[in-house]
């Protein structure tokens, strides 16, 4: 048992049989790490070098000539208007679904865990049912629906609350909101589960003395639920935030890889893609962007862990 | 008391109830449009249940169509062979990083772990150039080499195999197995669980992927299901949303097997990334 605690290599004083054992144990932690090792060498390792070298360099993929041109990259971020609005598009997007899955999802999962509620099998299995699907089965889905002729368009004008159809996939004042509304429906079963996997082992005491007390579902849900949840939620904004700043696939094919109607899909990774395969000589500014967007990333992500966490936490 | 908990209880039918409904909402009217004729879905007026019945889209799709069920075959294809490379590899790494000691494990780990970091965009665009360079876009390959392994699995994995009882390897030893052995013989088995929550998200990833096949894949003949879904959206007539729902509704349809199935292992393994 002791000669795995220690650090293999072996000091003069040990037994034989104990060194062969190191040995034998890096040997074999050496040649079972060696084929993922390789993997990573190559498509992240190196891959990531690589980015970091091409954003500092203007690619010209005709040629295959790499030009050093330093932070050049970088700074034109700030000056291109199709970067703005695609930072705009994907911050107005993140604001919008973030909240809306977090909540969905932390109410949806307080009822699936109530005591008593039947069927939750069943229920569990419907919930689950955008989690299972592609992206590109939903986005297809969620095109039909949403179409002229579509269900949405019928059961609207039906009900009287439209006179007559909208064009919800080439408008460019409803594009962006429909693809809103697929990712929040798309996302909450995940975020559910999260919740869920965790709301197993709030006590049940807590809940009792709360019944006691006379406290109904909304208000257990509020002193109870919300405040245990609290480390949960930072972790869910977190997935929630790096999910829809980098939201490529239902963007895509939503607008066939165009971000259009006028740019209004335009996320920042789509226009990632575009700089780096639409056109042939703007590959490094594309790695820049990428890079960039992951910064953003990392910084909204912390600042939105440091609002959650250090908000009414102590007083629970 | 007692009056309020029932009150709360209706309110949480109601809740869940109307949440299962839009949920469903997308799903049935998609599986409604795979079985009418694309007449009736463009009249305007279509209804949930079809006023006229028919399979013929379904027939297309998996008979006339000579692309699709060429896409299913390279979805089960290429989800397959990558999700078996996965569990072992990612088992393997796991394995060694929980069980083995050995010069260099803790910086190994934690080199591991902030390489989680890097968003997929980043990679994507090297991924491409290293791709095209050892000659590989446009093969299958490249949609699997580059996702062989997972880091996140290779940590699940580790956790898994840091509360393994240890007794277990020793008494194989005694027994006289070599290290191999044990490994492929004794433990594999005995980490069953773990892997088979592996093998389905890994597998459904695999299976639900678009950007990787949409990059990296060219010849129509070698798309996966995923990439041939989206090409019907670019069609010049407008889309066949006879066709294209009963090809979403096939596409979906193993992935729900496969939860039916494994719904417990499903639910072990809340995964924690979201690129939808």
């Amino acid at each position: 048992m002791m000669e795995k605690e220690t650090v293999a290599g072996g000091k003069p004083t040990r037994p034989k049989k104990k060194f062969d054992r190191h040995r034998a144990d890096a040997i074999q932690a050496y040649s079972f790490l060696a084929p993922a090792f390789l993997v990573i060498l190559v498509f992240f390792i190196a891959a990531f070098v690589f980015a970091l070298y091409m954003s500092f360099n203007k690619v010209n993929m005709y040629n295959n000539q790499y030009t050093f041109r330093g932070l050049q990259n970088y700074a034109e971020i700030f000056k291109d208007n199709i970067a703005l609005t695609a930072l705009k598009n994907t911050s107005l997007f993140s604001l919008v679904v973030v909240p809306c899955q977090t909540v969905l999802a932390l109410i949806i999962a307080y009822a699936l865990s109530s005591k008593g509620i039947r069927f939750k099998k069943l229920f569990r299995l419907i919930y689950f049912l955008p989690t299972l699907t592609s992206s590109a089965a939903l986005t297809l889905i969620f095109m039909f629906i949403f179409n002229v002729n579509g269900p949405v368009n019928g059961f609207l004008t039906g009900a009287g609350w439209l006179t007559k159809p909208i064009n919800f996939l080439q408008e460019p004042q409803y594009a962006l909101k429909v693809i809103m509304v697929m990712n929040i429906w798309s996302t909450v079963p995940n975020f559910m589960t999260v919740y869920l996997a965790s709301l197993v082992d709030l006590p049940d005491s807590l809940y009792e003395a709360a019944e006691m007390d006379g406290a109904n579902a909304w208000q257990k849900l509020r002193s109870i639920t919300i405040p245990y949840l609290r480390p949960i939620t930072t972790y869910v904004l977190l997935m929630g935030i790096i999910g829809t700043f980098q939201m490529f696939d239902q963007a895509y094919i939503f607008s066939n890889g165009s971000g259009g109607p006028d740019n209004s899909t335009l996320t920042v990774a789509l226009m990632v893609y575009q700089y780096a395969f639409g056109q042939m000589n703007t590959m490094g500014y594309a790695c820049a962007l990428a890079l960039f967007l992951a910064v953003v990333i990392y910084v909204v992500a912390r600042l939105a862990e440091k609002l959650n966490g250090g908000n009414g936490l102590a007083n629970n | 008391m007692h009056k309020h908990t029932s009150i709360g209880k209706i309110i949480l039918y109601v809740v869940m109830t109307i949440y299962a409904l839009l949920t469903l909402y997308p799903f049935l009217w998609a599986i409604s449009a795979s079985f009418e004729p694309l007449k009736e879905i463009v009249s305007g007026n279509m209804s949930l249940w079809p006023k006229q019945f028919t399979f013929a889209n379904y027939q297309y799709m998996m008979g006339t169509s000579a692309q699709f069920p060429r896409w299913f075959m390279n979805s089960v294809f290429v989800s397959t062979v990558g999700t078996v490379i996965n569990i072992f590899l990612n088992t393997m790494a796991g394995y060694a990083l929980a069980r083995l000691s050995f010069p260099g494990r803790q910086r190994i780990y934690y080199g591991m772990l902030s390489l989680m970091m890097i968003p997929t965009q980043v990679l994507l665009i090297p991924n491409y150039l290293i791709l095209m360079n050892l000659g590989m876009l446009d093969s299958y390959s490249s949609l699997i080499l580059p996702s062989a392994i997972n880091i996140g699995n290779i940590f699940m994995m580790r956790q898994f195999f840091l509360s393994f009882p240890k007794d277990v390897e020793e008494a194989a030893e005694i027994d006289g197995l070599g290290r191999i052995q044990v490994f492929f013989r004794i433990v594999f088995p005995l980490a069953r669980p773990s892997i088979a929550t592996q093998a389905i998200f890994t597998f459904m990833g695999f299976w639900n992927n678009f950007m990787q096949p949409m990059l990296y894949i060219t010849t129509p003949s070698k798309y996966t299901l995923t990439l041939g879904l989206q090409s019907f959206t670019n069609q010049q007539a407008g889309v066949r949303w006879d066709h294209s729902m009963a090809a979403s509704v096939i596409s979906i349809l193993p992935i729900v097997i496969l939860y039916i199935i494994f719904n417990k292992y499903f639910l072990q393994g809340v995964r924690m990334d979201n690129e939808k």
